[in-house]
């Protein structure tokens, strides 16, 4: 068992002929991820990493019945792209790009709401179940299998958490990043309820930032619903209100979305913080 | 990206929304004459990306053209939390009778747009929000519904608006709501919405700020963005496609990844310092991006040391090595440099540092190492 993936899921990648989507599908197939088809709208019938190309996700999904999809489509074709994925069935969309706009966003949203398909990202690194399956491009050989799942809104930093864990010993049941964006979809609650029900799973480590209540909504859900151990670090405690720190989602606004006050919540719903990443492996022991 | 006060009015305006007569001047003689020809008492604004310019002084009343020319004067030039004043609004002073706030905004935690109003209009709406939330009437939309007529007569009767002015309120509400969706805002408000003394609705001052991510589909919006108030290192590392904020501290850092990036930053704080900047050079760490980041952080006479921490993914550490490296040769660093490279390859990279032998780079193995000796390194510069 592991949440949302393993190496039964048949995956389609969005945009596989792309350089980005060649390169990483490439890594996803290596990691032993099963990678059925893809799509490139008018590139239909050619092949890519030996897997066959489709000009629709609707043909593709007929073909192959696949379950899920990794978008790596650009910014201003992306939400066509999800909702193409939606439309087709796929019950998993991990969308990786950077730049889809927040009035898109909410659309997305809303129609996903009306649908049976989950969105994980945008913006994100996707996930990974270690020795079974990536959806996405974090590096696979940082993860092993284990019995911590990991959930983050960050990339780099959660492989750098991941990494950590494994040369600590410390192995994972799946590592899932929501994405950077203000709007997204799947939520920290989402990923947690799913791990709360996840047998393979005993530890969670949950690596929020500043910017938005996502943290303190998954405070008040751990209070209230988890069994299971959460250890938590949160990022940008020096960052300077009204300033956007490299994801979109990450802003101070208006005196709402501080560390200060994520840390406190996670605090009083008994989540133990650490004050840095290398901590947490050493919360988790 | 926020649009200054005339810009998001004139925008407002395009959307039926009434505002009042006023014209940007850059010069006190042009102050003068703009009220001479209204011939009427004006309010002179100072144009500023900031809040506060009221308690700055940056918002006088004139009664007389030379009154005007007086007070542009003084505005003009004026520091307003580190923004000099370059332009003003003049606009025809107004018979205020009430004040009302509308504005649309994203709520992230809903998911949806957010129209709110509120009868205490005219100061920090999110101060209202804090002392007397009930007084703000707040409506969820539907993002594919768009606004509905039913929910601004809530908005009006929840404000207890005079029923004479419904109408005048539902043209500007459907504007505003408009302008927001057509030009991708996050944020499109009106405070003050005043009711006059001829009993009209007029909006008297405006804010908007634009969604980056959606400027490509607005070029027209993007040629407003002003960067006279914004650092020079801040714009010059958006047209090289880094993410960098600068900050007051001696630690420059350069790390691949946003929230590696404020983790970073968070750990120099942590060990007894302060970071100078966030940066992002994102995935890869090329020498030619290494190098124009360099640039920028070296830029800033507070930093007194530089932190590396790169985490090698698909990128190996010895190839972000041999960036940094490369990097060096184009850009001269006298100052202590840590850095971490963590990761995939992460030996073969720490070698490669270590074989180059430069006297001011140390290596750390861990990011709290690296964070103590940079603070360490700074503390002895």
């Amino acid at each position: 068992m592991a949440i949302l993936a393993d190496k039964n899921t048949q995956v389609l990648v969005q945009g596989i002929t792309g350089r980005e989507g060649l390169f990483h599908t490439e890594q996803m197939i290596e990691y032993g991820t099963c990678v059925v088809g893809g799509v490139t709208p008018g590139k239909g019938g050619e092949w890519a990493l030996g897997k066959p190309v489709f000009d629709t996700m609707k043909a593709a999904r007929e073909s192959t019945g696949a379950n899920a999809s990794v978008i790596y489509v650009p910014a201003a074709y992306a939400t066509d792209a999800i909702y193409e994925a939606i439309d087709a069935g796929i019950e998993l969309i991990v969308c990786i790009t950077e730049g889809i706009p927040v009035l898109d966003m909410m659309k997305v949203r809303a129609r996903l709401d009306q649908s049976g398909s989950r969105l994980v990202g945008p913006n994100c690194p996707g996930l990974l179940t270690p020795g079974q399956a990536k959806l996405g491009i974090m590096p696979g050989h940082i993860a092993a299998p284990g019995s911590t799942g990991v959930v983050s809104r960050s990339g780099t930093l959660t492989y750098e958490v991941v990494y950590a864990l494994t040369q600590h010993g410390i192995g994972q049941s799946t590592c899932v990043g929501i994405g950077g964006d203000p709007i997204n979809g799947t939520s920290f609650i989402d990923v947690l309820q799913m791990f709360e029900d996840d047998p393979q799973t005993e530890k969670v480590v949950l690596i929020g930032e500043i910017g938005g209540t996502d943290e303190e909504q998954a405070a008040s859900f751990i209070a209230n619903h988890m069994t299971k151990p959460v250890v938590a670090f949160i990022a940008g405690q020096t960052a300077p209100p009204g300033k956007r720190m490299g994801h979109a989602g990450a802003i101070v606004e208006g005196g709402s979305g501080t560390a200060a006050d994520k840390i406190a919540a996670l605090n009083a719903a008994g989540v133990t913080v650490a004050e840095h990443p290398e901590q947490i492996t050493e919360l988790l022991a | 990206m926020d649009l200054h006060e005339y810009q998001s009015k004139y925008r407002f305006a395009e959307y039926g929304i009434p505002i009042p007569e006023g014209t940007v001047a850059h010069d006190s003689q042009a102050v003068y004459d703009i009220a001479k020809k209204l011939c009427h008492p004006v309010v002179i604004k100072a144009q500023v990306l900031t809040g506060g310019r009221g308690k700055a002084g940056g918002v006088r009343l004139a009664h007389t053209p030379d009154e005007a020319r007086q007070h542009a004067d003084a505005i003009l030039g004026m520091d307003i939390k580190g923004h000099t004043v370059q332009k003003v609004l003049v606009d025809p002073a107004s018979d205020i009778q009430a004040e009302i706030y509308l504005g649309v905004t994203n709520d992230r935690a809903t998911r949806m747009p957010l129209i709110m109003a509120s009868a205490a209009g005219g100061v920090d709406i999110e101060e209202v929000n804090r002392e007397s939330p009930e007084k703000i009437i707040r409506e969820h939309v539907n993002p594919f519904l768009g606004l509905r007529d039913y929910q601004i007569r809530h908005l009006a009767y929840g404000i207890e608006l005079p029923r004479d002015l419904w109408k005048q309120f539902m043209i500007i509400a459907r504007g505003l709501y408009r302008c927001y969706t057509e030009s991708d805002a996050t944020l499109a408000e009106i405070n003050p919405l005043i009711i006059d003394g001829g009993g009209n609705l007029l909006a008297v001052d405006g804010k908007m700020s634009i969604d980056d991510n959606a400027l490509f589909r607005h070029p027209d919006l993007a040629e407003l963005r002003d960067t006279s108030a914004e650092p020079a290192a801040e714009t010059q590392a958006r047209e090289a496609g880094l993410s960098y904020v600068k900050l007051d501290g001696e630690i420059g850092c350069m790390v691949n990844g946003a929230g590696l990036a404020m983790a970073t930053m968070d750990m120099t704080k942590l060990f007894g310092g302060s970071p100078a900047n966030f940066l992002d050079i994102g995935g890869g760490a090329q020498a030619d991006k290494v190098a124009t980041a360099l640039r920028i952080i070296l830029a800033d006479p507070n930093v007194k040391a530089v932190l590396f921490n790169i985490f090698g993914g698909i990128t190996r550490c010895d190839e972000v090595a041999k960036g940094i490296l490369a990097a060096l040769n184009d850009v001269s660093v006298s100052l202590p440099m840590v850095v971490r490279l963590v990761g995939t390859n992460e030996e073969a990279g720490r070698q490669l540092i270590e074989e180059a032998n430069i006297p001011n780079m140390i290596g750390a193995a861990t990011l709290a190492d690296a964070a103590r000796s940079a603070v360490t390194a700074a503390q002895g510069a």
